[in-house]
């Protein structure tokens, strides 16, 4: 049985009186796809900043490839490649999308590499037409490839996404379930996400969290069929 | 027209305008008017030290003028006491650079940023201020030089040829180091800011957590663009101590401060010319307005010889009307006219086709 | 023993002064995020409205306790409506305009009252304390920023604009909807701060004298005890004038009045460096 890449031990996030994150225990193994569900103030995001070093967690330990990260800056983090596509879209508004990316591909290749990684991950993403456009003057799903693009430039073996589907259209749905599936050929993957479809179009594994620590994790036909996650998303009264 | 032809084609209109400048200028001008020029070189190279850390940087610096005294102070002390000018030259650029280093190692590796930057470095200034115009008395002295306190330190020697002490360098001899330096200056920040550093430096302005995720380290790039703007006002401050061979703690002082903010936004905070052409702009309206203190009953003349008052206007107008300075304005403003121009001609076009169709 | 008693007085008389020039501008920081650097001018505006008031007949408690604050209350209203009320949010800018602002009410200053020192002799004479002689005035100065202080507790706490200023500085659309009108609330609330200003200017009038630029020695102490403080006006206020004050005051005692300064200055920031949320972001979080 193999290392797991990413593992978390007990991990918790207190805010003052608010426990966001509650003794989460998960595990991700290498080139896997998990899908995080639960309704809002979960504690997903939350889960998130504390993988990549955005938050440090008031309990517990984050494992990555068995090395404990917890009390990592994000920027290490980052360079032992963990990558993440924030909730709301976190790109460099005011520079032009050709630019955004360039600022990730130059973190691991040289210069002369850099400039065709760029072209490439322009073509791939169908941002080549815009690419001299200020990302700040983008359509919001455009923003949000963007992202996407900066954060696969820096090829990390983890990728987190946060609500990557939210506010697309159908089309643009599809083509990120497809982005997705692609890049899941041999990269691991966390993904959070709100829109039933999309998951349905992605996962396998499922995780659903609720009031900062995890309900119930299964593959996802018996997670839509679970009467418990049924629950904490309409409330307990449809039940009865 | 392709951005970056354009961009090398002004480039190198600013190239040949500032050499031009140099050479024709003491052939043409009086000397008192190539005093004034120089001081305004000197101070063009203040503001672009800010306009890196401030305008590219992102850094919220309210105590440039610290690095400023301080190179100009340790170019006087180090003059008296070595005799021969290198040695004075490199420290007053070393020691301002190392001290910005400290300070900026001791905030920005503590989490500062913001407001609370703009007021740990106006502090700074402060204390500085404070602690040198009290130095007054003969017993404050470093080696031979006396500091002087509040009466600052007068008959500083001006540079000399490295290894020669006879040779001098002369009025117009400082012209030419000015303005040659504010044009290396220039180009140099050109070449830094499209390097590598450079780009990360402005990616970290625009998004310092976008670029923390991406795995550079903003402490690092942060504390470097802040040592090298230390060091150029540092830099600059050696060359006022030689225009005017005479430093004061005012050069600490709040005003100071609040002169070289006032020049790069009403220049342009985003740009390298926009400071420049602040700095030079705002200096000469001083002056020009300082010039002739009216007496008697000529209510407006008087206010316009205010100088505190016209810059204060100046700068709340600025900031309400034409917050990008205005160099990235005047710039738009050509752009949108040439863009209607176009827009112009296009439809012009079009009645005819019609009247053909 | 009256050596202690006398620094003691000293120490109380620094906090005091300190949290009389701070409390204005941490009204406005605190209840607005308004970074008003032309902080120090109204404090100058209101040493010259009480000596103009009283060289003009007018009985020099109520030209400092009362005529100042209102003429810089009043002042403080105006620039509200007419400059910060189109940058709200824009932190830095608002740091700027007000930074202009300073320069031309100096500027102004300068022209109407020219470059010397006006005074007025501090009244109330001096008393014994043992061995050595202090100004009644300090205690007076002491006593003011003590019940000013109080008041301010009290309107907070108690009152129903108080409620409305920290409602609104909450949560500004949802004070709205509940029908308080948001920029009333600001111009008042920055009048108010204002008019504090004036009367710490007036009250250290005949201490110091009053000339144009004497905003720059005030303008860089109130900041740092503000962010120094911490987001809650009042613990904030108080406990950073406190720190600073005994601070200063001690160094003053030990070294020279130079040192004294150059000590608060230096302790503000490594206070900041240890703080950033400053003292209320980490103790008395709860308070006022």
């Amino acid at each position: 049985m193999a290392a797991p890449l990413l593992e978390t031990r007990n991990l918790s996030m207190r805010f003052g009186g608010v426990q966001a994150v509650r003794n989460v225990d998960f595990t991700l193994a290498e080139g896997e796809l998990r899908c995080l569900i639960g309704p809002n103030g979960a504690g997903k995001s939350t889960f998130f900043k504390m993988l990549t070093g955005q938050l440090q967690p008031s309990q517990g330990q984050v494992l990555f490839r068995g090395r404990d990260i917890s009390q990592a800056y994000a920027h290490q983090i980052a360079r032992l490649g963990i990558g993440i596509k924030t909730q709301v879209p976190s790109v460099f508004d005011g520079l032009s999308v050709r630019e955004n990316i360039w600022l990730a591909a130059n973190r691991i290749h040289s210069r002369d590499r850099a400039g065709n990684v760029v072209d490439e991950m322009l073509e791939r993403l169908g941002l080549t037409g815009v690419a001299g456009r200020l990302v700040g003057q983008l359509a919001h799903g455009q923003r949000q490839w963007v992202e996407l693009g900066i954060v696969l430039s820096t090829d990390p073996e983890l990728i987190l996404l946060d609500e990557p589907a939210a506010g697309m259209t159908y089309d643009e749905v599809h083509r990120t379930a497809q982005l997705v599936r692609e890049i899941n050929r041999n990269r691991a993957l966390i993904v959070v996400e709100h829109d039933m479809q999309f998951i349905r179009m992605i996962a396998k594994q499922v995780t659903v969290f609720n009031q900062g620590s995890v309900l119930v994790e299964d593959a996802v036909e018996n997670i839509l069929r679970n009467p418990l996650v049924r629950d904490i998303y309409l409330g307990k009264q449809a039940a009865a | 027209m392709n951005p970056r032809v354009l961009n090398f084609l002004g480039l190198g209109l600013a190239g040949v305008v500032g050499i031009a400048f140099m050479i024709l200028t003491p052939r043409l001008a009086e000397l008192d008017t190539v005093l004034d020029l120089t001081i305004y070189m000197i101070m063009a190279i203040l503001a672009l030290s800010l306009a890196l850390i401030w305008g590219y940087g992102g850094i919220l610096c309210f105590g440039q003028s610290a690095f400023f005294g301080l190179g100009a102070y340790t170019y006087a002390i180090a003059m008296f006491n070595i005799g021969d000018s290198t040695v004075p030259l490199l420290l007053a650029i070393a020691l301002p650079a190392g001290f910005a280093a400290l300070l900026g190692y001791f905030m920005f590796y503590g989490r500062i940023s913001d407001v609370y930057l703009g007021v740990i470095t106006l502090t700074v200034t402060l204390i500085l201020f404070n602690s040198v115009n009290s130095t007054a008395g003969p017993e404050f002295h470093i080696g031979v030089a006396r500091l002087g306190g509040f009466n600052g330190i007068p008959g500083i020697p001006p540079l000399n040829f490295p290894g020669s002490k006879a040779a001098v360098i002369d009025l117009e001899g400082m012209f030419y180091l000015s303005t040659a330096a504010l044009l290396a200056t220039y180009f140099g920040l050109r070449m830094l800011l499209a390097s590598r550093f450079g780009r990360i430096m402005v990616g970290i302005r625009e998004n310092e957590r976008r670029a923390e995720l991406l795995g550079y380290d903003p402490r690092a790039y942060k504390l470097a663009t802040f040592t090298i703007g230390g060091a150029l006002a540092g830099f600059a401050g050696c060359l006022f101590a030689n225009w005017g061979n005479f430093v004061s703690p005012t050069i600490f002082g709040l005003a100071q401060s609040a002169q070289i903010i006032i020049w790069v936004i009403v220049g342009g905070r985003g740009t390298l010319i926009g400071p420049i052409v602040g700095c030079i702009g705002v200096q000469w309206l001083s002056a020009a307005l300082g010039a002739n203190q009216p007496s008697g009953s000529d209510w407006w003349a008087r206010v316009l010889a205010n100088v505190p008052l016209i810059l204060g206007i100046i700068l709340v107008a600025f900031v309400l009307l034409v917050p990008k300075g205005l160099v990235p304005t005047l710039g738009e403003f050509g752009l949108w006219l040439v863009r209607s121009r176009v827009r112009r001609a296009a439809t012009g076009l079009e009645p005819k086709q019609a009247e053909k169709g | 023993m009256d050596l202690i008693a006398l620094l003691a007085i000293q120490v109380l008389y620094a906090i005091a002064s300190l949290a009389l020039i701070s409390v204005g501008l941490a009204i406005i920081f605190g209840m607005m995020r308004v970074i008003n650097l032309a902080h120090g001018e109204f404090l100058m505006l209101g040493g010259y409205a009480a000596i103009v008031a009283t060289s003009n007949g007018i009985n020099i408690w109520i030209a400092i306790l009362a005529v100042a604050p209102v003429v810089v209350g009043i002042i403080g209203v105006i620039v509200e409506r007419t400059i910060i009320r189109f940058l709200y949010g824009r932190m830095i800018d608002t740091m700027l305009a007000t930074w202009g602002l300073s320069l031309f009410l100096v500027g102004l200053t300068t022209a109407i009252f020219g470059n010397t020192t006006v005074g007025i002799s501090a009244p109330l004479g001096s008393f014994q304390i043992g061995a050595y002689r202090t100004s009644g005035y300090t205690l007076f100065v002491i006593a003011v920023a003590a019940v000013t202080l109080g008041c301010i507790f009290a309107a907070l706490r108690w009152t129903r604009l108080g409620l409305i200023a920290r409602g609104t500085m909450q949560n500004a659309d949802m004070a709205a909807a509940l029908g308080v009108n948001p920029p009333r609330v600001y111009a008042v609330t920055f009048g108010i701060g204002a008019a504090l200003s004036g009367l710490a200017g007036a009250v250290l009038a005949p201490v110091s004298g009053v000339f144009p630029t004497i905003g720059v020695a005030y303008v860089a102490k109130s900041f740092i005890t503000v962010i120094g403080g911490g987001a809650a006006i009042l613990s904030g206020t108080v406990s950073a004038s406190a720190l600073f004050g005994t601070i200063n005051q001690i160094a003053t005692f030990a070294t020279t009045p130079v040192f004294g300064e150059v000590a608060l200055l230096a302790a503000a920031i490594v206070l900041i460096r240890l703080l950033p949320q400053g003292i209320t972001g980490r103790f008395f979080r709860r308070g006022l």
